[in-house]
């Protein structure tokens, strides 16, 4: 055990994933020398070389599709988008190309690529730097996509993202970066497409991901202490969803609420909240409810807080839940 | 050209080894070019000395107002002076600009509040200044987007007819402002070819600072940035971009090309980010103290300071006089910016559309009555929502 943020964990993930398979290459603006904006790629350039860490040119479209010419000639590129919004340039990219080679080949090929994206908001950024735009990627078939919450799936998760087949989109929570948390190094991860109970409970079921799990927690925690027991599952894949996990969840509660920063409309939440309609209607005592950012263009940052599901808004979808 | 200006730097390249239109050297002297001229007096001159002093003062004082936690962030302009002002002061009162977000010195060009453009930085709102009458459009974030922009707006004006007409009081153009990573950009490059197959009146000025974040221009470009466009079809000059006198002569040049229906054009003003990319960044990391060092020889204002002071243009009271509006700018900027309200959440929710929707007015409804829930109650948890 070794206690490590989340994003020292990932650059001891990045670090293991390039010593153990040769043809792994990282790929993204001022990852060299800088270590990156956020420093998940620090010293990496540095030990592994200029071949192997690429400082891209600042050009999205050009980091992602030059990587899927990597991949098409054997190598396992990992790409850094520098921040969420800036994602786009290179959608083009993602959803045309990276998600459907595999399909259009009739199977006969791969694109084992993964795309990291720092995302969420919470930092105080201006405007672009804040956003969760995994409802897109999700909704694009061919693409799987994960989101870690904490320093010991920081670690695992990006090694088993880069070992897949498939590409993978692994959404990284910024606001979280500097968290501390204890990996297991010598452990036996869990499979990347799988959900996990961070505390189990009775009477309710919170769904979150990413930097939510934290505020979902501390709400359980706070629910706690007036008597309610509240389970927690950290989602970790967003596509595919862990279903087998959630299901038994809601069926044992019978009350749901999914929490995330994206906007509510059309957002994961949605998804989530139809298929366990479908598969759980009579075990359910209410609507699944969602906690979710609000459906405006990610606002200027003095309101942020106030547009991020906080520990109120939590609790409030709680109390509507329960009074069903 | 002065021994300084003979560009060997300490990183002196394929990209520094080409020469420039300069008209005043670092040290102070005015030199002649064939193909630009600067033909205004002393007095405009002074008046880009103030402008500069003034730019530099409003970015200190950001900066300052950033590390005592006041703004979220600052994109400061430092060293990037004379690019700006030179390239502003050339705007006819037509003319139209689409600002990357480093642009502070060409806001105060055309009057934009230094305070509005404060707001987007201290985070509330993205952009506040009146877009129409400023002719400054908001400052685009993502990297090379406005060049696009700023080619259709230049193809609606010559839709309009207000190119090649002859008139000065009628015809106008557009300035692209971007950096030297855009260059990278797709969407440039598509700008590029946009704006030549349609003669559009847009002039593309790229300030080569440099540095994109930590990558130096050797990264995005192997041949001069200036030498990029003419492969578009659309001609490219590199210019001193620390030199406010040819920075003003070029771009004035390339606008009234522009106006009259020459099509596009390309400057790339050749400068330095003597700051860090933004306050979020650490140079250090990635970059000698000796490279700093060599440009802040290059200095845009002194230059002009011993020109002046020499010319006998000015007097010494008309330096301790701009430096004593600098620090009444500065102490304005700072109670303005410290007095700027918050805004309401529950207000952006009739800014998302022109028409809006049913939705959103419910979604609306339903956080306002949440908000009013905690009015009655009390938060339930200590660190209510407002």
């Amino acid at each position: 055990m070794t206690t490590l943020t989340i994003a020292k964990a990932l650059n001891a993930g990045l670090r293991r994933a390039l010593e153990a398979d040769p043809k792994v290459v990282l790929a993204g603006q001022d990852i060299g020398k800088l270590g990156g904006v956020f420093r998940v790629t620090e010293g990496l350039q540095k030990d592994f070389g200029e071949a192997r860490v690429i400082d891209s040119p600042l050009a999205e479209s050009g980091i992602v599709g030059t990587a899927v010419g990597m991949a098409l000639r054997g190598y396992r590129p990992v790409c850094e988008m520098q921040f969420d919004g800036f994602t786009m340039p290179a959608f083009d990219q993602i959803v045309n190309q990276v998600a459907k080679f595999h399909f259009r080949s009739g199977g006969r090929i791969n694109i084992p690529m993964v795309i990291r994206i720092p995302y969420g908001g919470g930092i105080g950024a201006v405007e672009h730097h804040s956003e969760s735009p995994e409802a897109y990627f999700c909704h694009t078939a061919g693409l799987k996509a994960v989101a870690v919450s904490n320093a010991d799936d920081a670690y695992w998760m990006i090694q088993q993202a880069v070992a897949s087949a498939d590409p993978v989109i692994f959404f990284e929570p910024k606001r979280r970066y500097h968290e501390r948390g204890e990996v297991d190094v010598a452990g036996d991860p869990q499979p990347l497409h799988s959900a996990k109970i961070i505390k189990e409970g009775s009477d309710l079921t919170l769904l979150a991901y990413g930097p939510m799990v934290k505020v979902c927690t501390d709400a359980a925690g706070a629910a706690e202490d007036e008597g309610r027991s509240l389970e927690v599952i950290d989602l970790r894949t967003l596509s595919p969803l862990d279903m087998a996990t959630i299901t038994r969840s809601a069926e044992k509660t019978g009350r749901v609420v999914v929490v995330h920063e994206a906007a509510g409309n059309l957002g994961l939440g949605a998804e989530i909240a139809a298929r366990i309609t479908e598969k759980c209607f009579y075990s359910l005592e209410a609507p699944v409810l969602r906690v979710t950012g609000f459906d405006l263009p990610y606002p200027a940052s003095r309101l942020e807080d106030e547009y991020l599901p906080d520990l109120d808004r939590v609790l409030d979808a709680v109390d509507r839940s329960l009074a069903y | 050209m002065s021994e300084l200006s003979g560009l060997a730097g300490p990183r002196a390249g394929a990209q520094a080894d080409v020469d420039y239109v300069q008209l005043l050297t670092p040290e102070g002297v005015r030199v002649e070019n064939d193909a630009y001229e600067f033909t205004g007096d002393d007095e405009q001159i002074a008046g880009f000395y103030r402008d500069m002093v003034l730019t530099r003062r409003f970015d200190t004082e950001a900066t300052a107002l950033q590390r005592q936690g006041e703004l979220g962030l600052w994109a400061s302009c430092l060293g990037q002076e004379a690019a700006q002002i030179g390239s502003g002061r050339a705007l006819g009162p037509q003319d139209h600009v689409f600002p990357s977000y480093r642009e502070h010195g060409v806001a105060r060009c055309l009057d934009v509040d230094p305070v509005e453009v404060l707001g987007l930085f201290r985070g509330v709102d993205q952009g506040g200044w009146d877009v129409v009458g400023s002719r400054l459009n908001l400052y685009t974030v993502v990297i090379g987007a406005q060049t696009l922009h700023a080619t259709g707006y230049a193809m609606g004006l010559e839709r309009d007819g207000l190119v090649g007409t002859g008139d000065p009081e009628r015809d106008a153009a557009v300035v692209a402002y971007l950096g030297d990573g855009a260059t990278s950009q797709g969407d440039v490059s598509e700008a590029f070819v946009f704006s030549a197959s349609y003669n559009a009146p847009v002039v593309f000025f790229c300030q080569n600072n440099q540095w994109a974040i930590s990558e130096p221009i050797e990264r995005q470009s192997k041949i001069p940035l200036f030498k990029r466009s003419s492969g578009f079809g659309i001609p490219g000059v590199r210019v001193d971009g620390n030199d406010v006198l040819a920075t003003f002569a070029v771009t004035s040049k390339a606008l009234e090309q522009a106006r009259s229906g020459s099509g596009p054009s390309f400057i790339e003003a050749y400068t330095y980010r003597m700051g860090a990319h933004t306050t979020s960044d650490d140079p250090t990391k990635y970059r000698l103290a000796d490279e700093v060092e060599h440009w802040r020889l290059r200095d845009p204002i002194a230059r002009v300071k011993v020109y002046l002071a020499r010319s006998g243009g000015v007097t010494q009271s008309f330096f301790d006089d701009v430096d004593a509006e600098a620090d009444d700018l500065a102490a304005d900027i700072r109670k303005r910016c410290l007095d700027l309200p918050d805004p309401a959440l529950v207000d952006a929710f009739d800014q998302v559309y022109a028409e809006q929707t049913p939705y959103l007015v419910e979604q609306q409804a339903t956080y306002t009555a949440y908000l009013n829930s905690f009015e009655v109650d009390g938060p339930e948890s200590g660190d209510g929502v407002r």
